[in-house]
């Protein structure tokens, strides 16, 4: 089949779609947009996550078809005219990424986040990114990252 | 699609040398998505490997057709150990694993057939088409049955044993006749999986001379070579490996997993071959953390002087060799920690058995011990009516102590002073039970504070920091110093693995402190460049920090010779900011001006200090290169009802030597502490039969964000003056003292023995038992 979207504001097509392929897979196989994650492709884990019409999902869970007709933006997509998001230059100043794997999925999550929470207390952020492992940072730094970012997001507003 | 990916250079601009919190050179690259993993590798053409695993333990193969799976449109190819081009079997020290099953399968998920197919799917489907008649034969499962009987309980040829390590010290006969108080315990240990989250992947490119490149994700490029040239029936030099990105490795990926595989079908069929595992395949494609089941006996003085310890270990490695013979050594040579015990008796085994393969985790087979002798100084502690804290500092060992392996510790080990420093600490307040998300079950509403009680518990580990035993794992570096558009540039290559942990930083770092320069590029790690051994046993900063200091060091006299020729400078100079520099007269002349057009370059192997094997009979020997240690407290509350612990706070004390890096060292400590968290309250691959039950992240349980406390940390630095900047590796010992940390606290909170890790909600429970 043949899948219509938009990929970071621009119209992408997929063809020869199998009716079996998820979201992630059209996007790091097809797409050649590699920065979502494929560490578990259940589910579980949050490296795959991206925004599906402005809200967080695994794309691991999202059937490639249902991806029609919507606006996907991934870690790809992160960042802007000015340079890296705040989350994505929190993440790399405090130590947040280690083997990285895990980063781009916390990376679309905190930015939801900090998008909806401006001032998110360690309870938020800890209840925001319970979705999303990471087995290198045991947490920490990637909490004081959160924090960070959005301290610099408040900054730019 | 016609993207192609492939690493490449990581530039390290920027300030930052030695003791700095210099960041992440590959940092944005991975925020931005641009980083590329193994599985993130593609050419045009590639085609998709996927491997078809035994469903059971232990069984026969009476004949394969593979017929049906080659007949499937899109199958490019369809192999088994018939076509395997080499040698059958790898293996890291002793080869005894076959690439493809031959004739017979000894674990679950053990390969025994590979697909080539133009997409995923295809492969899956001819994999299913792959008829095997199966004899299904009764696996052997009982680890210390293996050890009892170990003639009839056969998995390999050469018996049940893998290692029996025994060692002894003084008369324990005679000191437990005078020993006041005795204490003992059974324990174990389960499975423990790397749960790294970059599954195994890679890439096989075949070269027009009949060789093979590999992109691939491991801890050990130079070891991957000398395993699979063989098994291609190639020379070494016609394989080339190059380092993709690594998503985490924890030990997983120190044995082999896809990466002969993707060889040959790649050899086969003439094109490109990626095999990417996903989560259920790699819980198969790589060994696990051993698990252990141990027997202890301490006697002590009243006043809490151990005078003799006993301690038997068993270790269940599965059907392979591995690394098993030397984690063996480590249970062993570290199996009562760091204290000082006149008088000892230790038997550590590792056995084959057809449950999951065991090798390398993050603390190797320290890991299993340390939660026994924690657990049993706990015990002595209570029995003689004193503290955990006290129980340890009368028996702590420091500089000058000897070993069990009677290896006298020469440099700092001030675990005496650490344990005071640790519980000096402040201790976090009460839990505000007005908010849910404080007690244990957080907001599923598990209690609103009815239940729960809070205990603190106390944790010591010891590791040894490199290859023991005679190994000579040495690193080699190659630094390159040259001018480019007007400045001083440093190129770093290595054969040694980023695997996460920020040995990519250190180089540069290390780089940028021995030659004044700011501008430092680390190249892809391949094996144009001799070994570095592996990134595991905490040792590459150690290892290939010294490689690469002492290849600068050798960069750095040519300048400075070329500086005295070119200047008729004096003796005094030395390369800052850029320059070089006389004590005497300040700034001579710039390191651009000195160099001019030429290029300066060397390479340098570093090895350690020599090491000797343990004694097979009496275990002694100067077997370990250095030693660390790290002690953990922890805080939790228990819903002592229903089983739930919230860990509320983990505080550690490390002496690392140096901090070469406190933002990365910080990063390593609280990684390893949710690791050995991990294993004490979730973590456990659940074997019944030989078959795994939980091969998922759905039912094995790493630690969430909401699992993993505040960690308060205090870096020591005493220097070990024999390593490089008196560094002391600094990965692994915080995964060891974490996990009996948690355990006691939860003990003190329960009353409960807690013999077992992981703890589960019935071990816990009033009403479950």
């Amino acid at each position: 089949m043949r899948v219509t979207f938009t990929v970071n504001g621009r119209e992408q097509v997929a063809d020869d779609v199998w009716e079996g392929e998820s979201l992630l897979f059209v996007l790091r196989e097809r797409l050649g947009l590699l920065g979502a994650k494929n560490a578990c492709e259940q589910g579980e884990c949050g490296s795959c996550t991206v925004y599906l019409d402005g809200l967080p999902v695994c794309a691991c869970l999202v059937a490639a078809g249902q991806a029609q007709g919507r606006r996907v933006r991934t870690v790809e997509g992160l960042a802007g005219a000015d340079g890296l998001a705040p989350v994505q230059r929190a993440f790399a100043e405090c130590g947040a990424v280690q083997c990285g794997f895990c980063t781009p999925g916390l990376l679309v999550q905190a930015d939801d986040l900090i998008t909806r929470v401006p001032e998110p207390s360690d309870a938020e952020i800890r209840e925001a990114l319970a979705g999303n492992l990471c087995r290198c940072t045991g947490y920490e730094k990637i909490l004081d990252a959160v924090r960070r970012a959005a301290e610099l997001k408040a900054a730019r507003r | 699609m016609t993207t192609t990916r492939a690493p490449g250079d990581v530039a390290a601009p920027g300030r930052g040398g030695v003791g700095d919190s210099a960041l992440r050179p590959d940092g944005t690259l991975k925020v931005t998505g641009e980083f590329a993993y193994a599985s993130d590798l593609w050419i045009d053409g590639t085609l998709f490997g996927a491997t078809l695993r035994s469903p059971y333990a232990r069984a026969r193969i009476r004949a394969i057709d593979l017929g049906p799976a080659l007949a499937v449109p899109g199958v490019e190819a369809v192999l088994t150990h018939e076509d395997v081009p080499g040698r059958r079997l790898y293996g890291l020290d002793h080869a005894d694993q076959p690439v493809l099953a031959i004739g017979e399968v000894r674990h679950q998920g053990e390969p025994v057939a590979l697909v080539a197919a133009d997409h995923p799917e295809t492969a899956r489907r001819a994999m299913e088409r792959i008829a095997i008649d199966w004899e299904v034969l009764e696996p052997i499962t009982d680890a210390r049955a293996v050890v009892a009987d170990p003639d009839r309980l056969r998995v390999q040829e050469r018996g049940g044993i893998v290692r029996h390590q025994p060692v002894r010290v003084g008369d324990v006969a005679s000191a437990r006749a005078r020993a006041e108080v005795v204490v003992s315990g059974d324990f174990s240990v389960g499975i423990q999986d790397q749960a790294f989250l970059g599954p195994e992947s890679g890439l096989a490119v075949p070269a027009e001379d009949g060789g093979v490149d590999l992109f691939v994700a491991t801890q050990w490029l130079w070891g991957d070579l000398r395993q699979i040239a063989p098994c291609l029936g190639l020379p070494e030099d016609k394989v080339r490996m190059t380092l993709a990105g690594v998503g985490g490795a924890f030990g997983g990926r120190e044995d082999l997993s896809m990466q002969i595989h993707a060889g040959m079908l790649a050899l086969r069929t003439g094109r490109p071959v990626r095999i990417v595992y996903n989560r259920y395949e790699s819980f198969f494609g790589h060994v696990h953390r051993h698990p252990a089941q141990m027997r202890y006996e301490y006697g002590a003085t009243r006043d809490g002087r151990i005078v003799y310890a006993t301690a038997e270990i068993v270790l269940d490695g599965g059907a392979y060799t591995s690394s098993t013979p030397n984690v063996v050594a480590n249970a062993a040579s570290l199996g009562l920690g760091p204290y000082e015990i006149p008088n000892l008796e230790i038997d550590a085994y590792g056995v084959y058995t057809n449950n999951p393969p065991c090798g390398a985790m993050r603390g190797f087979g320290a890991v299993q011990a340390c939660f026994a002798y924690e657990s049993m100084m706990d015990r002595l502690g209570a029995a003689c009516g004193l503290g955990p804290v006290e129980i340890r500092r009368i028996n702590a060992a420091g500089q000058g102590s000897k070993l069990a392996t009677g290896q006298v510790i020469d440099s700092p080990a001030p675990l005496a002073e650490m344990l005071t420093r640790l519980e000096a600490m402040p201790l976090p307040p009460p839990p505000d039970r007005t908010d849910l998300r404080n007690l244990p079950g957080g907001v599923s509403q598990a209690t609103h504070g009815e239940g729960v009680v809070r205990g603190v518990g106390y944790g010591v580990g010891l590791k040894n920091i490199c290859f023991s035993e005679g190994f000579d794992d040495y690193s080699t570096a190659r630094v390159r110093l040259e001018v480019a558009a007007g400045e001083p540039t440093v190129v770093v290559h290595t054969a040694a693995a980023e695997v996460g942990q920020g040995l990519v930083t250190l180089q540069a770092q290390i780089a940028r402190t021995e030659l004044g320069v700011d501008r430092v590029t680390v190249a892809p790690a391949d094996d144009r460049i001799g070994d570095a051994g592996s990134s595991s046993a905490s040792r590459q900063s150690y290892m290939t920090g010294g490689a690469v200091r002492a290849a600068c060091a050798a960069v750095r006299d040519e300048v400075l010779a070329l500086a005295r020729t070119r200047l008729g400078a004096g003796d005094d100079l030395s390369l800052a900011g850029g320059k070089v520099v006389s004590a005497s007269a300040g700034a001579v002349a710039t390191i651009a001006d000195v160099l001019g057009d030429r290029t300066v370059e060397h390479t340098r192997e570093y090895h350690h200090r020599p090491t000797v094997p343990m004694d097979p009979v009496t275990g002694q020997g100067d077997t370990h290169v250095q030693l660390a240690l790290c002690v953990h407290r922890a805080v939790v509350d228990v819903d002592v009802e229903l089983g739930l612990v919230k860990v509320v706070e983990l505080a550690a004390v490390q002496d690392v030597g140096k901090i070469m890096n406190r933002l990365s060292l910080e990063g390593q400590i609280h990684g390893g502490s949710a690791q050995g968290l991990g294993l004490a309250l979730m973590e456990e691959i659940v074997v019944q039969d030989g078959l795994v039950r939980n091969p998922s992240f759905t039912d094995y349980l790493i630690p969430t964000i909401l699992d993993t406390p505040p960690q308060r940390l205090e870096i020591l630095e005493r220097p070990d003056p024999r390593a490089p900047y008196g560094l002391r590796g600094a990965g692994e010992p915080p995964t060891l003292s974490s996990t009996p940390a948690i355990v006691a606290a939860v003990r003190a909170a329960t009353g409960r023995p807690l013999n077992r890790v992981p703890i589960r909600p019935e071990d816990l429970c009033r009403r479950c038992s």
